[in-house]
């Protein structure tokens, strides 16, 4: 029961930053690295207020900013630079290790003595104690679910529409008399904000900030986003985002699976590496959209 | 109306394979004229479609486009006046998005991609009334993701699309080049139409030579980056297929082929 209360905690909180890299990877058809260092960004944005008492509520949207941020300078370095898009990632990835470093101030951050989302004076006023092992569960769930509302909303807004049309077909956009490079920006932008989001939540969650935690967010993301599109690609009821939310808890599960049978923790990369490789071979999504121009 | 000014281009400048396709071209493209233009391959045809939308840059000389100096403007923006439709049909919709949303984002083309929502349900039924003018169902399968159309259909889509806002200026590029000779047929007479109803300034760049002999009031003659052959009007009414194809027969022997 336990395992299965933290599969569903970790494969939702994961699943606000695979939304993330479901707007770079399958809208906007940009392999964006950045997220390995924007969800740590979060991360310490929250540890960090958190530890200067602000509202932990409050944290979440200053880490969605800054998510916003990175995203942003992503995308300048590839529009504005001509940076191709792997790289403009990369630099990103790298430049905000540092700046991860500086904003948390030091490589660790623990929050156990401190308020959090899930864990604080007002929450302690109104739920009673035999539902206490739930409300992070339902905490996680009611963010997830707004952010995904959210993004469904958007993504059905002209801006949105544009959004979808660039991933697609960026010479349509131009011929839109639309600045195309403006339209990925935008993209990468709200991606990174909920790919921070999510390292937030987790922050709160786990009640710490550790520098490396970002290793590996873009492949766990990938594989979410590959698992729910594959799996559900053929019932047009339930819409992508949702489907890359199951996708993250279903990946969670994978790897819990893979703990239980006995490989250690400190093996976690490797079994991320090696399921994310098995789900892209079996899924076989590897063929590219044709790109028809220069 | 739409000018070249003393357009000179170069491909690789500064290497051994440097290639100079204009040299001191100028062309004058008068409001209403409806342009076809034809040529051999690399004849300059498209890289003149290129400069006129700006998706390449010239290495001297000016855009004039309704007097005012265009040269230096961005490719996107020059598309305020312009409607192109490419030889790709896949290069004039998303195929990812449903024919509906398809002919939400072009009807957009005129005003601001805001947060208002992306399809105005009070349009559907306009934009199923276009469709319809298309003759082929597709106002039947609003929901279809266009990906699954096929390429005369999706050509149909991209002329329509292009055309949706009011701009000046209709840029083809080959458009029929991709399709089958009836759908060819089908999408040439839609294009004719199209252009008369909403009085257009048409370029068009085609390999047919009926299509240039049968539409538009103009027909231009590429060769070598300029042109060998420029008539209007009675002039053009009366060129026949013949005189193109023993024009076309005289440049490629003075090329050697």
């Amino acid at each position: 029961m336990d395992m299965l209360l933290s599969t569903l905690e970790q494969g939702l909180i994961y699943g606000i930053m695979a939304l993330g890299v479901y707007i770079t990877y399958k809208i906007l058809d940009f392999p964006d690295l950045t997220v390995d260092g924007s969800f740590p960004l979060g991360a310490a944005l929250a540890a960090v207020l958190v530890t200067k008492g602000v509202n932990p509520y409050l944290t979440l949207l200053a880490a969605f900013a800054g998510g916003v941020l990175a995203g942003i300078c992503t995308g300048l370095i590839h529009v504005k630079l001509k940076v191709r898009d792997l790289l403009s990632g990369i630099i990103m990835m790298t430049a905000l290790y540092t700046i991860n470093l500086k904003i948390a101030g030091k490589a660790n951050v623990p929050l156990f003595t401190k308020d959090t989302i899930f864990d604080n004076s007002l929450l302690d006023g109104f739920v009673p104690e035999a539902l206490a092992p739930y409300v992070t569960l339902a905490i996680i769930l009611i963010i997830t679910l707004i952010a995904k509302y959210l993004l469904d909303a958007y993504l059905k807004t002209r801006s949105g529409y544009l959004l979808r049309a660039v991933g697609d077909n960026d010479t349509l956009v131009t011929c839109l008399a639309k600045d195309h490079g403006l339209v990925k920006i935008v993209g990468l932008a709200i991606a990174n904000g909920l790919v921070a989001l999510g390292g937030a939540v987790y922050a709160h969650e786990e009640r710490f900030f550790d520098i490396s935690m970002g290793t590996g967010t873009m492949v766990i993301g990938l594989a979410s986003v590959i698992i729910g599109t594959n799996l559900f690609k053929n019932f047009t009821v339930i819409r992508a985002t949702s489907s890359v939310l199951i996708g993250s808890v279903i990946y969670k599960g994978c790897v819990a699976i893979a703990i239980a049978c006995g490989l250690d923790s400190s093996s976690m990369k490797l079994i991320t590496a090696v399921l994310f490789l098995i789900i892209l071979v079996i899924s076989m999504d590897r063929k590219r959209k044709v790109k028809t121009h220069a | 109306m739409l000018e070249l000014k003393h357009i000179h281009k170069f491909y690789n400048p500064g290497t051994i394979n440097e290639m100079c396709l204009f040299s001191d071209f100028s062309l004058s493209v008068q409001k209403g004229d409806f342009v076809s233009i034809i040529g051999s391959n690399g004849s300059g045809k498209t890289s003149l479609l290129n400069i006129i939308c700006g998706s390449i840059p010239v290495d001297d000389g000016q855009v004039f486009m309704n007097g005012k100096d265009i040269t230096n403007e961005k490719e996107y923006k020059r598309y305020r006046h312009i409607g192109r439709v490419f030889q790709n049909p896949a290069l004039g919709t998303c195929p990812s998005m449903t024919i509906l949303e398809n002919m939400s984002i072009a009807d957009n083309k005129a005003g601001s991609f805001n947060l208002r929502r992306g399809t105005d349900k009070k349009r559907i039924d306009y934009y199923r009334e276009l469709l319809s003018q298309l003759d082929l169902g597709l106002e039947n399968k609003l929901y279809t993701k266009v990906g699954s159309l096929s390429g005369g259909q999706r050509q149909a889509m991209a002329l329509l699309m292009s055309t949706m806002t009011p701009v000046e200026f209709l840029i083809l590029d080959e458009h029929t080049a991709a399709l089958d000779p009836k759908t060819a047929d089908l999408i040439m007479e839609l294009t004719d139409k199209i252009v008369r109803e909403k009085h257009l300034t048409t370029i068009m760049v085609t390999h047919n030579l009926r299509y240039a002999v049968e539409y538009g009031s103009r027909l231009l003659m590429m060769h070598q980056g300029g042109t060998v052959l420029d008539v209007s009007g009675k002039e053009k009414e009366n060129v026949r297929i013949e005189d193109l194809l023993e024009q076309f027969n005289q440049i490629s022997i003075e090329c050697g082929n």
